[in-house]
């Protein structure tokens, strides 16, 4: 990394350590998202990826190290806190409400109510609003629905995905992660939500973007968080490093220099994967 | 996204019209009319207001157990003890009445106490351990019939004072008498049918149906709700056991072995789905209807009580069929 006065990280994680009994899932990992970008993390099966991110979404505590949101130390006691934060999260397909129109699945929890009496004493919701206020979030998102009160039962799985996206967009003040979110789709719904995702970091809202797909990483990662065995390997831009070389730091057969270098950490796995030192 | 505009065609209400073509209860509704277009056609017995006020007093007392049993459904859930818990309610609101020298009303009360208890139990087996709701409610209920028979003593308890059966007394309205019992059923399926389409509460309900992981991730206490589900039911057994004790005059162990699973089949015929997330309260008040329209109609044509057990268990099975397959077709 040169000297240059780089902007504060929006989140950023020094030497995070979580232990699970004798399994060290994450060993003194870094993380860095910056402003505005899309920010790619991928590892091997069992790098400690998933225990990283729970950790940055408050869905475990780690053991030690420190946690920053806009440079400010900050600790998480579980989900609901990194969201009262503006973390938003997408899961992979889980998180709809298959029966429940589009709307309602935006508000899912976060219901709106009526002013007045009609709110308070009879609990009633603003039904009205929340349709409005969904059709802002989508509509800003370029996001074309034929009708917000279909159910999301009848949408394709590109449309969920992307009711979901606008859905953590709406509430996330910070941060947005997308854990695997092209991961159940076809060709086409994939290009799709990574047209959406390129949507979501050109308002202004940086990505977290957790993938095992490497074209997609590459198509639209702004840098690459490369993970393994619990920490972090490198942090690269796509456009420095071929596939076949990111593919060859994730399994540990080449390694980055201070300078941005690759290194051959194992020749012979090198070799294998046909990639060589710089 | 192929769309670059954003055609939201109806971003107000849908029109009635197409709210009511379709809606869930639609099918139900429809079932519901034929059937009494066919009563009235076969006997010039059926179409009449007092007619009609006696099936809604045959069906309240299912009916308020079948709304607790439709808030337990739509969470993907199942209730086989309402019966039981009811009847056990029943008891010992009488027993402590009529013997046990409570005021009627502190009598009652320890029994919708009882009855909630018995759904928050259900509500914690579920949720806590976790169990299957079919087991801990299987369990449930032989353990509510068991307390009610040792209770009871086998006796049935008589001599009510007076407020107990309150609800059973009758106001005209026009030339046909309504019990007040009617009217608390109707009110408390108004008032369960508000709660779920129109509050935060309703929702979180449908979604924890849908799947109880999304509802999680959305920021919903799952567990919370749960339990609180359960005991509502609870609380709706206790209703149920008042209107019993109003209809019957006594407190009667033998009450309501076959009320969960009349329950269930008014559920079911409402339109609610057995897999959660999809039906309504009012779908439950048409399917509650359905079958009170056909046992009282086909009693009225002399048809002998075993075919119209027989009728409605081929009804049910008719009613599980088109959801399967209308949930098949949505896929």
């Amino acid at each position: 990394m040169t000297a240059t006065s780089s902007p504060t990280p929006v989140l950023q994680a020094r030497g995070l350590v979580k232990r699970y009994g004798q399994v060290t899932a994450i060993d003194g990992a870094d993380f860095d998202l910056l402003p505005g970008e899309v920010l790619a993390v991928i590892g091997d099966n069992g790098a400690g990826k998933t225990s990283l991110i729970k950790a940055l979404t408050g869905a475990v505590v780690p053991d030690a190290g420190e946690i920053r949101l806009n440079g400010k130390p900050i600790t998480f006691s579980g989900p609901q806190s990194a969201r009262a934060h503006g973390i938003e999260t997408v899961y992979q397909d889980l998180a709809v409400a298959a029966s429940m129109d589009i709307a309602s699945n935006v508000f899912l929890g976060r219901e709106l109510r009526r002013p007045g009496v009609l709110g308070s004493v009879f609990r009633m919701l603003d039904k009205k609003r929340m349709r409005q206020e969904a059709a802002e979030h989508m509509a800003d998102l370029k996001i074309g629905l034929r009708s917000l009160t279909q159910s999301v039962e009848t949408l394709s799985g590109g449309q969920r995905q992307a009711v979901a996206v606008a859905r953590s967009v709406a509430w996330a003040s910070s941060v947005v992660v997308m854990d695997e979110p092209t991961a159940a789709l076809g060709v086409k719904e994939s290009g799709q939500v990574l047209d959406l995702i390129r949507r979501v970091r050109d308002k202004g809202m940086p990505v977290v973007l957790i993938s095992h797909n490497m074209p997609h990483v590459f198509e639209i990662a702004d840098r690459i968080h490369v993970h393994r065995l619990g920490r972090r390997a490198a942090v690269i831009k796509p456009s420095d490093y071929s596939m076949a070389e990111v593919v060859a730091i994730m399994t540990g057969a080449l390694t980055v220099d201070e300078a941005g270098d690759t290194v051959v950490a194992d020749s012979e796995a090198a070799k294998a994967a046909g990639v060589q030192a710089t | 996204m192929t769309a670059t505009t954003t055609p939201y065609s109806d971003l107000k209400a849908p029109t009635t019209a197409r709210r009511l073509l379709t809606a869930p209860t639609t099918g139900p509704l429809a079932a519901l009319l034929l059937a009494c277009a066919f009563f009235s056609l076969s006997t010039d017995q059926f179409l009449t207001g007092g007619n009609f006020s006696l099936i809604v007093q045959q069906v309240m007392v299912v009916g308020t157990l079948a709304i607790g049993q439709t808030l337990i459904i739509l969470t993907a859930g199942i209730d086989l003890s309402c019966g039981a818990v009811m009847a056990f309610g029943s008891i010992v609101i009488a027993k402590m009445a009529a013997e046990g020298s409570l005021p009627p009303l502190l009598a009652i009360a320890l029994g919708l106490a009882v009855c909630g208890g018995f759904g928050l139990l259900n509500g914690l087996l579920v949720q806590k351990i976790p169990l299957p709701p079919f087991i801990v409610t299987l369990g449930m209920l032989n353990v509510a019939f068991a307390l009610t028979h040792i209770y009871s003593e086998e006796q049935t308890v008589t001599n009510l004072p007076g407020p107990l059966t309150a609800l059973g007394e009758t106001f005209p309205l026009g030339n046909t008498d309504i019990t007040y019992g009617s009217l608390v059923t109707i009110a408390l399926f108004l008032l369960l049918a508000y709660a779920l389409s129109n509050t935060g509460w309703g929702r979180h309900v449908y979604a924890l149906g849908n799947s109880a992981e999304a509802a999680r991730l959305n920021g919903i206490r799952t567990s919370r709700l749960t339990i609180g589900i359960y005991t509502v039911a609870g609380l709706l057994y206790g209703i149920a056991a008042v209107l019993l004790i109003s209809r019957t005059g006594v407190g009667d162990p033998q009450a309501g072995q076959t009320d969960n699973l009349d329950s269930i089949t008014a559920v079911v015929l409402g339109g609610t789905s057995l897999f959660g997330g999809r039906g309504s309260v009012l779908g439950t008040f048409i399917g509650v209807l359905i079958v009170g329209v056909f046992r009282n109609g086909l009693q009225l044509m002399g048809v002998a009580s075993i075919y119209q057990t027989l009728i409605t268990g081929v009804l049910v099975i008719l009613a599980v069929t088109v959801d399967q397959l209308s949930r098949k077709k949505a896929r």
